[in-house]
């Protein structure tokens, strides 16, 4: 990517605050690169149906942030809009069309019963003059803000051919001071960054969060008492079971596709190893033996390969290994030849690209990488990006980074057009894990 | 005599160094050498010893013009190579624990924060054992040290630059008193 190129690109810094909700809004978005030539859409004002008070969420506005976040979508601005129509018969098509307006999105929210909404949205296609796609939800207020992410990903995924990641949640970790001591949290949020709450609240370091594939399980190492240990805590309920505290390191912990398994980084047998730990059972299996460092395990999505970072070449570089029944099957092979230290590597949920941090003369970035191919392309352009993680459909990856000397988190598309920065209004926020699809 | 003494303590420091050299070396011939070096350390330390030692009231530990004072080791980048300026301080260490068996300690093993969070726990677990290892073959017991590595996570400098990396790539020797 030429300098020039990039530079076109940065176009207007679009900055949205917010304000519904603004308890909740703790993550301000800027989008710091996007696509030129991002669809036209026109999302109107959802229509309300008692003018007595206000509507519970603005629907259409988080609606409209969604669309612009991904940076293929340009929504129209509110005061440009030549008309408010709320459902199918309102709808002018002519109208639409002198405005360049390819897509439009028009619904309305009812009360159904006390604290309960009907939500109702249809999509057009202006120039066709038809409807792509209509739905009708009965949803507590609570969920307004999800449902409205859901019709997002309808949206998204009718015009994209693509599945939406709106309607998704991210954990990451917090730092900040209580006194004079540090306080460590692991928080989940919407994948806009509203909806923020801790699960867990401590003075020791928190790391690592995972998700598991039922998007309710959350793994992480905690240093409690003094010593590393890996727990999986249910996000729903708060409860939570210690996994491993062995002597030395319980790091790193990753979860098969079919859930039943952590892959863990564990030094209990001499120095970082990777094992394979059933969980039901707590049966453990060793996967590397190494005289040198081997972390960071993460899985194919067939299941049936670990990708790692191992610095047995003398640098930190990437490996996969095969797993067979009784551990590794065949000895790890080296994918990443580009850098002077490549680690933390995750796969794609379609298996085809690796994002990982790539450090090169003292730079640290994010990039991804052709599993087929071994191509490579560095999505960032700050200096010290790490924790990478693919939203479940694939088309970006979340991270963390620096801005400022604070850490906030990012995000990028896998093709490295479109950026953002959401930057948490408080303290430092890092290890970003973008969850599966809600289920 | 005089001259004997001079010539004992310059040979000890000698093999002192060579031992060290050969840390890397897994080879039981490696012990062996060490261990002598050892016991040339007593005889020497008794030869040479007939100052400060008896009169000093206390524990050395307290002391904030002995070496054992300073409770730093530290590293370069993405390394856990014991750096010459280092093997004093944590021989001096080691000699203290060997001769204090009920005292023990934990060494906290910590990076900088480039590279990636796991990555540099299980390096700040290799620096642990770097220094565990020379401890262990100065004679200290396994069961007098206990390895900790909090990684990048607890930084002892908040510098975003090489002035506050230098003093984050670093084992902690922490006594549990």
């Amino acid at each position: 990517m030429t300098l020039v190129r990039k530079m076109q690109q940065y176009f207007a810094v679009i900055v949205f605050m917010l304000s519904m909700n603004s308890a909740h809004a703790v993550i301000e978005i800027v989008i710091t690169r996007g696509i030129d030539g991002a669809l036209p859409v026109a999302v109107v004002p959802f229509g309300w149906s008692d003018p007595r008070q206000a509507p519970p969420q603005d629907v259409a506005g988080i609606i409209s942030a969604d669309l612009t976040r991904s940076g293929r979508f340009a929504p129209i601005k509110e005061k440009d809009l030549i008309a408010l129509p709320h459902d199918a018969s309102q709808v002018k098509f002519q109208n639409w069309r002198i405005l360049g307006t390819e897509f439009l999105v028009v619904g309305k929210v009812g009360q159904a019963v006390a604290n309960r909404y009907s939500v109702q949205f249809q999509l057009f296609d202006v120039f066709k003059g038809e409807q792509l796609a209509g739905y009708s939800f009965q949803v507590p207020a609570n969920r307004l803000r999800r449902i409205a992410h859901h019709i997002s990903d309808l949206i998204y995924e009718k015009l994209t051919g693509q599945k939406g990641a709106f309607n998704t949640r991210i954990a990451y970790i917090t730092t900040g001071q209580q006194g004079k001591k540090p306080r460590y949290k692991l928080k989940v949020s919407d994948s806009d960054g509203f909806n923020e709450i801790s699960i867990l609240d401590s003075p020791s370091p928190l790391m690592s969060p995972a998700w598991a594939q039922d998007g309710n399980r959350l793994a992480y190492v905690t240093f409690e008492g003094g010593r590393s240990r890996i727990f999986i805590q249910y996000v729903n309920t708060g409860k939570r079971v210690e996994v491993t505290s062995y002597r030395g390191i319980n790091g790193a912990p990753a979860w098969s596709p079919d859930g039943r398994r952590l892959a863990l980084t564990l030094s209990k047998d001499g120095n970082a190893e990777i094992y394979v730990l059933t969980i039901a059972s707590r049966q453990l299996r060793r996967i590397t033996r190494n005289g040198g460092i081997d972390t960071e395990p993460a899985w194919s999505p067939d299941g049936r390969s670990l990708v790692f970072t191992s610095n047995r070449g003398g640098k930190p570089q990437i490996y996969q290994v095969t797993i067979g029944p009784a551990g590794a099957a065949g000895r790890p092979k080296r994918l990443t030849f580009d850098g002077e230290y490549n680690a933390r590597a995750s796969i794609s949920p379609d298996g085809k690209l690796m994002t990982f941090v790539y450090g090169n003369k003292g730079i640290y970035r994010i990039a991804v990488q052709e599993l087929a191919t071994g191509n490579l392309t560095v999505l960032t352009d700050s200096r010290l990006d790490e924790s990478p993680s693919f939203a479940p459909n694939g088309s970006m990856v979340i991270y963390a980074t620096s801005l400022k000397n604070r850490g906030i988190l990012a995000a990028v598309s896998v093709d490295g057009r479109v950026q953002q920065k959401l930057a948490v209004q408080q303290g430092d926020v890092r290890e970003p894990a973008w969850s599966p699809y809600n289920r | 005599m005089k001259l004997f003494t001079q010539f004992a303590v310059m040979l000890f420091s000698l093999l002192l160094l060579t031992g060290c050299e050969t840390l890397g070396g897994k080879g039981d011939a490696d012990k062996d050498s060490e261990a002598q070096v050892e016991d040339r350390s007593t005889s020497s330390a008794s030869t040479s010893g007939t100052g400060s030692g008896s009169e000093f009231q206390g524990d050395p530990l307290d002391d904030p013009g002995s070496v054992l004072a300073t409770r730093m080791v530290y590293f370069e980048f993405d390394s856990s190579t014991i750096t010459p300026e280092s093997r004093a301080v944590i021989t001096a260490h080691a000699r203290y624990l060997a001769s204090n068996p009920g005292v023990s300690i934990v060494l906290e093993g910590h990076a900088d924060e480039r590279g990636t969070r796991e990555y540099n726990v299980a390096l700040g677990e290799q620096r642990a054992n770097s220094v565990r290892q020379l401890m262990s073959l100065s004679g200290v017991s396994g069961n007098q040290m206990q390895t900790v590595s909090y990684g990048e996570e607890r930084p002892a400098s908040s510098a975003h630059d090489e002035s506050g990396w230098q003093l984050n790539r670093r084992v902690e020797l922490v006594y549990q008193r």
